[in-house]
């Protein structure tokens, strides 16, 4: 079973790589592989996409590595293998951002991606920092976490999921922030597990053992 | 709902912490490393390494204590000191760093901010000012570590920062640094209302009700100490306890 996490020279990394491999090695779950490589990801059995900065940047970062996203698209439509996304990763499973310019997602979670607008004008932006979960649905990568565990975010876009069954969690910061999405073999969390200590941390080892 | 965030802040010279730590059970009390995993397992919400040297020479000591702090701990680290370009923005994030602090650089040049954020996101760059008092209500940004007045105003120079992409300010008040007599507050609450970023507020913390100062009359969204953590004088859990009770919202651990 190997896992793989897409470097698209977006961010930083290690801390990422880190947190999957010693989760990893308490669940068994096998390998865990930096990579750009397409054929990789082809063999992966586990897919991670991680994202730091503007939507549209992100996205044009990982068409800038030839074959990567085909097999990206490869893995979640035709071969159904887990798909986390993290943080702009998770932003880029809907169906549009609308970051600078309206761009085009992979559609997996519909919905859209917006600026954050809290009803309270003194609440700044980006939405910085340590904020509570809500859990609104089960889900087996959220075994363990309940609401009012801590998850570290960081980011002045949000996604907007148009059903609402594929929000798994949210956050308050002047309105609902969308969490935790998923559905079918998908899921995106907007906040950083990797930085996220315990919760973080439990979620990371929840996927490498889910087997949708 | 949002929690205010305690950032304790290790001085770093040469891969080593130069102010002295009092935490017990530490094997090497010199080690940032070791440092950060204490705090990270005391309940910091954030990590501030602060290269005050930063030379060319030891650049690559920052980068292995970045990758060695990433391995051990799973939270937020930001990295200051030194921070001139792009490129050096790009090396300390490749090495681990969650956010990298730009402070004299971007005075001289505040577009390498705009090509940082451009580059990486605002979400990871952090814009560092230094800021004394001249006259009652106005404050001048001061740069390398305080010494060299550059005639900018404080609040002015941070609205121009935020608009070239800075994700953050990290606000020193020179006046009041190392001084324990609490946050500079009308600085403090001047620049946070002034810009739509988070400011963390640093610079004069002895007490805890300074703590709670900076985030209920400064307006800031976190606090940055050092002495009254690393001496032992306060433990983080005591500081939150504090704050919680004063009516801030904390991630009590």
């Amino acid at each position: 079973m190997t896992t793989v996490l897409i470097d698209y020279d977006s961010g930083n990394l290690h801390s990422a790589e880190k947190a999957f491999q010693r989760m990893a090695a308490e669940t068994g779950a096998g390998p865990v592989i930096v990579t750009s490589d397409p054929d990789l990801v082809a063999r992966a059995d586990r897919v991670v996409l991680p994202g730091d900065g503007a939507f549209p940047a992100c996205r044009r970062g990982l068409r800038g590595f030839d074959g990567l996203e085909e097999a990206l698209i490869d893995a979640v439509e035709a071969r159904a293998v887990p798909f986390l996304g993290i943080c702009v990763g998770m932003q880029m499973l809907a169906s549009w951002g609308r970051e600078y310019e309206d761009v085009e997602g992979f559609g997996w979670i519909p919905g859209e991606v917006v600026r954050i607008e809290p009803s309270d004008p003194s609440l700044k932006v980006p939405h910085m920092g340590w904020n509570d979960l809500v859990i609104d649905r089960p889900h087996p990568v959220l075994d363990g976490l309940q609401t009012g565990d801590h998850a570290y975010f960081v980011h002045s876009y949000a996604m907007r999921v148009d059903d609402p069954d594929t929000l798994l969690a949210h956050a308050d910061y002047g309105g609902p922030v969308t969490a935790i999405v998923g559905k079918d073999t998908v899921v995106g969390t907007q906040f950083h597990p990797e930085k996220s200590q315990r919760a973080g941390l439990n979620l990371i080892a929840n996927f490498l053992s889910w087997r949708p | 709902m949002l929690k205010t965030r305690i950032i304790p802040c290790l001085d770093v010279a040469d891969g080593r912490v130069v102010k002295g730590v009092n935490f017990v059970d530490l094997i090497d009390a010199g080690d940032p490393v070791e440092q950060a995993q204490a705090y990270d397992a005391a309940g910091a919400d954030e990590l501030c390494f602060l290269d005050i040297h930063a030379t060319h020479e030891n650049r690559g000591t920052m980068y292995d204590l970045a990758t060695r702090t990433a391995e051990h701990c799973f939270m937020p680290l930001t990295i200051g000191g030194g921070v001139r370009t792009v490129e050096d923005v790009r090396n300390l994030l490749l090495a681990g760093a969650d956010k990298v602090s730009f402070n004299s650089a971007a005075v001289a040049d505040p577009d390498v901010v705009a090509r940082a954020a451009d580059k990486f996101g605002s979400q990871c760059i952090v814009c560092a000012i230094d800021a004394k008092t001249v006259a009652p209500g106005k404050w001048e940004i001061f740069t390398h570590g305080g010494r060299k007045p550059t005639g900018i105003d404080a609040v002015e120079f941070a609205k121009t920062i935020v608009a070239k992409g800075a994700g953050e300010i990290l606000l020193t008040s020179m006046d009041r640094d190392g001084t324990k007599q609490g946050f500079n507050i009308p600085l403090t609450r001047a620049i946070a209302d002034a810009v739509p970023v988070p400011v963390i507020a640093s610079g004069g913390v002895g007490t805890l009700d300074h703590l709670v100062e900076g985030v209920t009359e400064g307006h800031a969204s976190a606090v940055l100490a050092a002495s009254i953590f690393h001496f032992g004088t306060y433990t983080i859990a005591e500081a939150k306890a504090h704050m919680a009770a004063a009516g801030i919202p904390m991630r009590l651990t």
